[in-house]
């Protein structure tokens, strides 16, 4: 096949502020061959590779540090309470949020939302009020604010968006009202890479007395985030697209509303003393950690959080943003290739459809030559149904990602057309 | 890149190309839709049923070659087959995709036999399948006007290799 060679470095229109090729060693899962072709992975909105470091840190933590945490009397566990917490610290910093005790471990971004939804939503959300969403807004972020409408008699608003996969801002604005109780949208789209305005939304959700949560699992691994400056009372994001394990996440609440909000689910850890008649609940955020926790996953988060800030976010957004721009540019060169979404602002993620070829033929074929990248809905049935397409192919990138993998990825769409056409 | 050629084989693109049957049937007396809900491929398969036999059939939907180039293959295989010879060859074809026999006889299931490199991606056994499904739903519902008639079928996970 005509497919160029994947022993080039990286293209000089990038700034090479990071060093990709030392980077990818700390990655041992891209050093594998797929059907004989060297992985090119281009799903890191699905979830990304982990580092070495984090498989360590998870192995040490079961290795030396295995026993349960927020009880033991003994030396192991005070070590894994420790751990566990430090964690917490670092997502704390992460975020740049006020108090470690805003930081509420969950299994990933969805079981976030369902917390605020059922914890909130339940006891601030009545009959004939609004919940206000996007409507490019992953299926995380819609389906529980559905139910929460459904059981309370509220109303679901959702804010419409343009042909270009940007929110209409002036439509949204109009959809803000008295009855808005609370305001959850994505900070990066992860159909169409779009980047939303936080600031602006969010100020707008206040100045009508909504609270506002942010989806920022698409974002927390492309961009600094830090939740004053973003001005949201919620944030979510989930460990796994991180280079975290999967099975842990976050969700960020301001100190007062997850003071008055009740516990969610039941069970150890969360009480300060329980009768048969009554029980008294901890303080955050042990209210809300019922159970033992994902102790090994929280700590394999705190190491990825120790990874990415070592590499440095802001080099991070800023090599991912160029070559997003390098991938949208070399696909809109291809002929028959057709972007779904061009928004104002990208990050790490383009959609699009090649000729009339299904997203999951695309998916297969590129498979064949060791290619990962995702071909469907995205978990974004409406987002999809608003652009006029059953799917999408999607590409999404991570500092690991070299520009000789667009290209390669590009000479296997050519290769892709030539089947399908012939 | 022979697995490919096997999977995407000509006969497949030009019934992708070109769908047979591709329209609604105004005759018919039974359908139902299929919903493969991982992907949100869609067909829906209508049927004119006359004394047990299918006198006419035909689908709409949308979705990635493998499906459509099955659905289209499945509607001029079965056209004229007794119920009883169309659910055989459902069970033979899903025999075929599921790729557990070594010894399958290809010849046995006639032009079907362009849909055996499926066997060979476990994800698409699906696609190949959903046609089948539908079909097999439809021919399992009553007469039209009865509710049972529209029936939804999602693709069973049993198809998941």
């Amino acid at each position: 096949m005509a497919t160029k060679s994947m022993s080039g470095s990286n293209h000089p229109a990038l700034s090479n502020n990071l060093d990709v090729e030392r980077v990818r060693r700390d990655f041992p899962a891209l050093a594998q061959k797929i059907h004989g072709y060297p992985l090119v992975y281009l799903d890191n909105a699905a979830t990304t590779q982990k580092p070495l470091v984090v498989l360590d840190r998870i192995r040490r933590s079961y290795v030396e540090e295995c026993a349960n945490i927020h009880r033991g009397v003994y030396q192991l566990s005070e070590r894994a309470t420790a751990a566990h917490e430090a964690a917490r610290e670092k997502v704390r910093q992460f975020i740049g949020a006020e108090n470690s005790s805003e930081i509420i471990f969950v299994r990933g971004a969805t079981e976030g939302v369902n917390l605020v939804a059922q914890s909130y939503g339940r006891t601030h959300v009545g009959a004939g009020d609004e919940i206000l969403i996007t409507a490019m807004e992953h299926h995380s972020n819609l389906v529980p604010w559905q139910m929460l409408c459904q059981e309370r008699g509220a109303h679901l608003k959702v804010a419409p968006i343009d042909d270009n996969g940007d929110v209409i801002l002036a439509e949204y604005e109009k959809l803000l009202g008295a009855r808005t109780k609370l305001v959850a949208f994505t900070q990066v789209s992860n159909a169409f890479g779009t980047v939303n305005p936080v600031q602006t939304m969010t100020e707008a959700a206040h100045q009508h007395g909504a609270v506002v949560l942010l989806d920022a699992a698409q974002a927390a691994p492309h961009c600094e985030l830090d939740v004053k400056e973003l001005g949201c009372d919620f944030l979510v994001f989930s460990g796994h697209k991180l280079y975290g394990p999967t099975g842990i996440g976050v969700l960020y609440g301001k100190q007062a509303l997850l003071e008055e909000m009740p516990p969610w689910q039941g069970g150890g850890d969360m009480i300060l003393s329980v009768t048969f008649e009554k029980t008294t609940y901890a303080d955050v955020p042990a209210k809300f950690e019922a159970g033992t926790p994902d102790i090994s996953g929280a700590i394999g988060l705190g190491a990825a959080i120790d990874y990415v800030r070592s590499l440095g976010m802001a080099s991070i957004e800023r090599y991912e943003s160029e070559l997003i721009q390098y991938t949208e540019t070399s696909l809109a060169k291809l002929p028959g290739v057709r972007i779904i979404g061009r928004p104002k602002r990208r990050a790490a993620a383009v959609s699009f459809m090649l000729d009339d070829i299904h997203p999951h033929d695309v998916g297969t074929v590129l498979d064949r030559y060791g290619i990962a990248i995702r071909a469907g809905h995205h978990c974004a049935q409406p987002a999809m149904k608003r652009m006029g397409v059953p799917g999408t192919a999607r590409v999404s990138v991570a500092f690991y990602n070299k520009s000789d993998e667009i290209d390669y990825l590009v000479s296997c769409l050519e290769e892709t057309q030539k089947m399908f056409r012939s | 890149m022979n697995d490919l050629k096997d999977l995407y084989q000509e006969v497949i693109l030009d019934h992708q190309r070109n769908p047979r049957n591709f329209a609604l049937l105004p005759t018919a007396n039974r359908h139902a839709e299929g919903l493969n809900p991982l992907c949100g491929d869609h067909v829906t398969v209508y049927l004119d049923v006359q004394d047990g036999i299918i006198r006419n059939i035909s689908f709409q939907g949308d979705g990635c070659a493998i499906a459509k180039a099955s659905a289209s293959m499945m509607t001029s295989v079965v056209k004229g087959k007794t119920l009883a010879e169309a659910s055989e060859t459902f069970k033979r074809f899903h025999e075929m995709v599921m790729g557990e026999d070594p010894c399958f006889d290809l010849e046995s299931v006639g032009k079907l036999a362009a849909f055996s490199g499926v066997s060979a991606f476990p994800v698409r056994v699906k696609c190949a399948s959903l046609a089948w499904h539908t079909l097999n739903a439809a021919m399992n519902t009553t007469v039209a006007g009865d509710s049972a008639a529209a029936a939804v079928t999602e693709i069973g996970k049993g198809d998941a290799k």
